[in-house]
């Protein structure tokens, strides 16, 4: 409606109007811009631009909520999850472990198998939307539901799954949440099942923004399947591969949920991630300093995967 | 001759490949969709019917035990943690929309000191993990008095980075004749803001509401540890307290799952071109 009334009085603008517009927009007050900006930046930098700086300096101090006083330590948090005498830092490594198992577990099924899912769904068929919405359903969920819904059906027990191997003839029944390797196959299972419309429609996406004049050109060369998946699919992707690749290896490496309410880091610890750790140690034992310190190196690890990554994808492009 | 090998290609394997599609892409469905039906299933059942086998997709006996007996339960005050839900993710996502909004325009449409540098650190907190915000946040909340308390919920998760940045590429492709009409007529830079920018974005500002509603709807990790009386919780952590109380009170558990999700399904049911266009528009942008 605003939009009508704009429209028909622009017809009557003055002639002399040009002079208010920038290339960037009608000049502003002085003022104005950071007036609109101020709701935000006050939030942002409240309860992220400061906690950024202010967990570094946490992380540097003996920070226990049963200490009278938090002395500086400089870098004694840090160095001692590299002291192999430190049960600390026996248990943080251990949860890294877990977190880069899981990582290394998950990451390649997340990037692969949506992406074939995403080339089915790009064909050209009648419900496509509505198969689009079936597999994006699950990652609208959150994972507390997800917890509990899998913790019924993989439960030795009672649990569908576990029945429904019986009837194909696997009669011992499967620990799933409860013994190695089977804890890391549950977990790695639901995660895929739960996240994985996520990326697929973030492939399609990208699938849809392929030139098709690169597909005729190929099928007029006479390319296969693969080589066209090769030569034109892959290379169209590649910026959404990079950032598939990229957010899926920043949410994996977050993983805590799963872990907390399917296994809750069973057998042995063998599956507490370091995220569920930093919690246990931070907001539990309330060693603030030193969980800020964890927080602190595995930021540091995950952005040098990252860049990592980002020189892979960018090598790449000279092929 | 190149033509007839294009034209030969896709009708000749028409039929049988299509029919292989849809078996496919069934499969598929049912692997996604069964669990969350039997879900829904299982809250309807008495609790020997929840775990009778062979399984009941259709509970034989019918039965609202499963939600009677976790709504009567003082220990584990499900309605109230749906009320707190709701109140939270709708505060929640309110603040996101106004402040985002309200800084996207700027550095979209104007030119002042800073912009750039802004717009950069804004963008730049996109790539730190949420993590290293927990034990820093946890002490601002608990200094600012909000522990155990719905602001910690509401305002550290509202300044969206990635909402500003969704919502500026939008504003950026308004044509600034639309603006200038505005100015012309007198309108101050809040008019045409409210009057002639908000209106035209409509789309996305639904997409980036039911993105924030969905993430402060199922959040988990805060609010299980900023929250401790069972009055105060959110549906999610209740849901973690829950599992412990009916270890195997199936119904009781499925009814809590399902009454925390089927909001969202029907919401997302309602919204989902919205949805997935917008996280489909998210990951290409990012």
């Amino acid at each position: 409606m605003a939009t009508d009334t704009v429209v028909a009085e622009r017809s009557r603008r003055a002639p002399g109007s040009v002079g208010v517009v920038g290339r960037s927009g009608v000049r502003p007050g002085l003022l104005t811009p950071y007036l609109f900006l101020a709701p935000f930046l006050l939030v942002f930098g409240v309860f992220v631009l400061a906690p950024a700086v202010y967990g570094l300096w946490i992380s540097l101090h003996n920070w226990d909520f049963f200490l009278p006083t938090r002395p500086w330590v400089g870098l004694t948090n840090y160095l001692n999850l590299f002291d192999p005498d430190n049960l600390l830092a026996e248990h943080f490594w251990e949860s890294m472990l877990a977190t880069g198992k899981f990582v290394l577990f998950s990451v390649p099924l997340l990037v692969v198998l949506p992406l074939g899912l995403a080339m089915l769904l790009n064909r050209n068929f009648r419900g496509r939307t509505a198969f689009r919405a079936i597999y994006f359903a699950p990652y609208v969920l959150g994972v507390s539901v997800i917890g509990l819904l899998w913790q019924f059906l993989l439960s030795s027990n009672v649990g569908l799954v576990n029945y429904y191997l019986s009837k194909v003839g696997l009669d011992e029944a499967i620990p799933w949440l409860t013994a190695l390797p089977w804890v890391w196959i549950s977990l790695v299972g639901v995660t895929v099942w739960w996240t994985m419309g996520f990326n697929s429609v973030v492939y399609l996406a990208g699938l849809q923004g392929i030139d098709t004049a690169l597909y005729d050109a190929a099928k007029v060369d006479g390319a296969s399947r693969w080589r066209e998946f090769v030569h034109v699919t892959l290379p169209g992707l590649r910026p959404v591969l990079l950032f598939v690749v990229t957010m899926t290896i920043l949410a994996s490496a977050n993983m805590f949920g799963q872990s907390y309410l399917l296994t809750a880091g069973n057998p042995s610890n063998e599956t507490r991630t370091a995220i569920m750790f930093i919690a246990q140690v931070g907001l539990e034992q309330f060693r603030i300093g030193s969980a800020a310190a964890m927080s602190y190196l595995l930021a540091l690890l995950l952005i040098v995967i990252s860049a990592a990554n980002f020189v892979f994808f960018r090598s790449k492009e000279g092929d | 001759m190149a033509t007839i090998v294009t034209a030969g290609r896709r009708p000749g394997q028409g039929v049988a490949a299509n029919l292989l599609l849809y078996a496919l892409l069934l499969i598929l469905s049912v692997i996604f969709i069964a669990p969350l039906l039997w879900m829904l299933s299982t809250s309807f059942k008495t609790t020997e019917g929840a775990t009778a086998l062979p399984p009941q997709w259709i509970p034989a006996e019918f039965s609202t035990e499963g939600y009677t007996s976790l709504f009567a339960d003082a220990q584990a005050p499900v309605l109230r943690w749906l009320f707190n839900s709701v109140v939270v993710a709708v505060a929640h996502t309110v603040l996101v929309l106004v402040t985002a909004a309200a800084a996207a325009y700027p550095l979209a449409r104007m030119r002042f000191r800073g912009k750039n540098t802004i717009f950069a650190l804004i963008v730049a907190t996109l790539f730190v993990p949420g993590f290293v915000f927990l034990m820093p946040n946890y002490l601002i909340v608990e200094s600012l008095g909000w522990l155990d308390s719905k602001w910690a919920l509401i305002v550290p998760g509202a300044a969206s980075a990635f909402g500003v940045f969704f919502l500026r590429q939008f504003f950026v492709s308004i044509p600034v004749e639309l603006e200038e009409a505005g100015l012309i007529d007198g309108a101050n830079r809040f008019q045409i803001f409210v009057r002639i920018v908000l209106p035209l974005a409509k789309a996305p500002l639904a997409t980036l509401a039911i993105l924030s509603l969905l993430g402060s709807w199922n959040d988990f990790l805060w609010p299980l540890y900023v929250l401790f009386n069972p009055e105060n919780l959110t549906l999610p952590a209740g849901l973690a307290t829950l599992k412990g109380a009916y270890a195997t009170d199936y119904p009781a558990i499925m009814a809590g799952a399902a009454l925390a999700s089927v909001p969202v399904l029907i919401a997302f049911a309602l919204v989902q071109r919205y949805v997935i266009a917008g996280v489909a528009r998210s990951g290409l942008k990012g």
